[in-house]
C-alpha cells in the first residue's frame, strides 16, 4: 500500500536527518555497551525496534485518556511490559545472545528514544503514523548499532557473526587484530567518527558551539 | 571495610559512565557547563543512594524466588522476579516524583536549581542500572546495596563534572566544523574512559 508524505517522512526522516542517536543524541547507553560483536547488536536492533513500534501504537490509542500529569508513569509502565516479555521471550529462544545483553535488555526501559518518541510523537498522533514513527526511529537507532558492531567485530577480532572473514595469510605475514576495539572506549570514538561523517554531509546540522 | 572498597570500587573501576555508559543521555546533555552538571550529580546521587536500598529490601523480601517465605510456607515457591523490571521503574518513577514533591515545599530556591532535572532523572538509565546490577551482583545486606548506590553516584558526578570542565575549555579550540558540539563530545569522553581504565588493575 502507498504511504502518505507524512507517514513517508515519520518513517524514513529518523534514518538519516533526524536520527535518533546522531541527531536528536537519544538512547546511546545502550548504544554503545552491546556493540562489541555482530550479534548482540543485530538482537538489540530488533528488541528496540519492536518495543518502539509498540510502545508508540500503545500510547497513541490511550493519549486521550491519560491524565497529564501521571503520564510519564503510565509510559514507563507500558514500555517496562513490553521489554518483560521481549527479555522473556529472548531467554526462552536466545539464550546466550540474552547472556551478552545480560541487563542492558532490561535498560531499555530507560532507553531515551522510547520515552523522547512517545512524548514528540505518539501523544499528538494517531496510531498508524505512530507505529512508522516507531519502526523509523528504532530502524535509524540500529543501523548505527550495526555499523559500530560491525567495524568493532571486525577490526577487533577478524571475525563477523562468529565466522572469519580476514584471512589466515593476513595473519601469516605480521597482521594483528586491534584488541584497542574490544575495549568499550573505541565504541565511543567510532561513534564520534559516525558523527563527523555524517555532520559533514549534512551541513545545516552542524553546531555552532562546543 | 567490604563497605569501604566496594564504594571505591565502584567510583573508579566500575564507573557507570566510562565502565558502563548508563545515563549517557543526561551526561551528554546537561555537561555544557560546570554548575548545572555539579546540580544533576548530585541529584542522580541522592536518588540513587534511596531507590537502591528500596528496591533491595523489594527484591529480596517479594520478587526473588522464595522471597516470599515470611508470609507462610504456602508461598515459598512464589517467584515473581518475572515483575522485577516493573516493580523497579516504577519505584524510581514515583519516588523521582516524590522527591520532586518535597523538594518544590521545603526547598524553593534548591528546586529552582534542579527542578528542570529532577524529572529527567526517572529515566537516567544510570539509577535503573544501578538496581537491575544490584539484582544481579546479590549484595550481602541493605548496607552493602546502600553503599554501592552511593559509590555509584559519586562515580557518576566525577565524570560528569570533569566532561563539563573540559566543555567548558573546549569552547577556545579550534575544531573541525563537522566535529564540533555533540562530535568531539563523544571522543573526550572516549579518552576519559581510556584514563579511567588504567583504574581497572587496582584491588582494595
Amino acid at each position: 500500500m502507498a504511504l502518505s508524505a507524512k507517514a513517508k517522512q515519520a518513517l524514513l526522516g529518523p534514518l538519516n536527518k533526524n536520527n535518533p542517536i546522531l541527531v536528536q543524541v537519544l538512547g546511546i547507553c545502550s548504544a554503545l555497551a552491546v556493540t562489541s560483536k555482530l550479534e548482540p547488536s543485530i538482537v538489540m536492533t530488533i528488541a528496540v525496534v519492536i518495543v518502539t513500534a509498540f510502545s508508540n501504537v500503545i500510547i497513541s490509542l490511550l493519549r486521550k485518556t491519560i491524565p497529564n500529569r501521571i503520564r510519564i508513569i503510565v509510559q514507563l509502565v507500558v514500555i517496562a511490559a513490553l521489554v518483560t516479555i521481549v527479555s522473556e521471550v529472548l531467554k526462552a529462544f536466545a539464550y546466550d545472545v540474552n547472556k551478552q545483553l545480560s541487563v542492558f535488555v532490561g535498560l531499555i526501559v530507560t532507553n531515551c528514544i522510547l520515552m523522547g518518541r512517545l512524548e514528540a510523537f505518539a501523544l499528538g498522533n494517531g496510531p498508524w503514523p505512530s507505529f512508522l514513527d516507531g519502526v523509523g526511529n528504532g530502524l535509524g537507532y540500529g543501523w548505527i548499532l550495526v555499523a559500530v558492531g560491525f567495524f568493532r567485530e571486525l577490526l577487533g577480532s577478524g571475525e563477523l557473526l562468529g565466522y572469519r572473514v580476514i584471512p589466515q595469510a593476513f595473519y601469516n605475514v605480521g597482521y594483528e587484530n586491534n584488541g584497542l576495539m574490544m575495549l568499550a572506549p573505541m565504541a565511543l570514538i567510532i561513534v564520534g567518527i559516525i558523527i563527523w561523517i555524517h555532520r559533514w554531509k549534512n551541513k545545516d546540522l552542524q553546531e555552532e558551539t562546543n | 571495610m567490604d563497605a569501604i572498597s566496594l564504594i571505591v570500587r565502584s567510583i573508579f573501576v566500575d564507573n557507570m559512565i566510562f565502565a558502563y555508559f548508563l545515563g549517557m543521555c543526561s551526561y551528554l546533555a546537561v555537561s555544557k557547563n560546570v554548575k548545572t552538571a555539579l546540580g544533576l550529580g548530585l541529584a542522580v546521587t541522592f536518588v540513587l543512594v534511596l531507590t537502591l536500598p528500596i528496591n533491595y529490601m523489594l527484591e529480596n523480601y517479594v520478587l526473588k524466588a522464595g522471597a516470599l517465605a515470611w508470609l507462610g510456607p504456602q508461598f515459598e515457591t512464589v517467584n515473581l522476579s518475572v515483575f522485577s523490571l516493573l516493580i523497579f521503574i516504577a519505584v524510581i518513577a514515583s519516588f523521582v516524583q516524590l522527591v520532586e514533591m518535597v523538594v518544590e515545599k521545603f526547598s524553593p530556591s534548591l528546586y529552582a536549581s534542579l527542578g528542570i532535572f529532577l524529572p529527567l532523572i526517572a529515566v537516567n538509565c544510570a539509577i535503573l542500572g544501578g538496581s537491575l546490577f544490584m539484582q544481579q551482583r546479590e549484595f550481602a545486606n541493605v548496607g552493602m546495596a546502600t553503599a554501592y548506590g552511593f559509590g555509584s553516584g559519586i562515580g557518576w558526578l566525577l565524570a560528569i563534572l570533569g566532561l563539563a570542565a573540559i566543555r567548558e575549555k573546549l569552547e577556545y579550540s579550534h575544531i573541525p566544523k563537522p566535529l564540533k558540539g555533540l562530535g568531539i563530545t563523544f571522543i573526550v569522553t572516549a579518552l576519559m574512559a581510556i584514563g579511567f581504565m588504567s583504574f581497572s588493575g587496582i584491588n582494595i
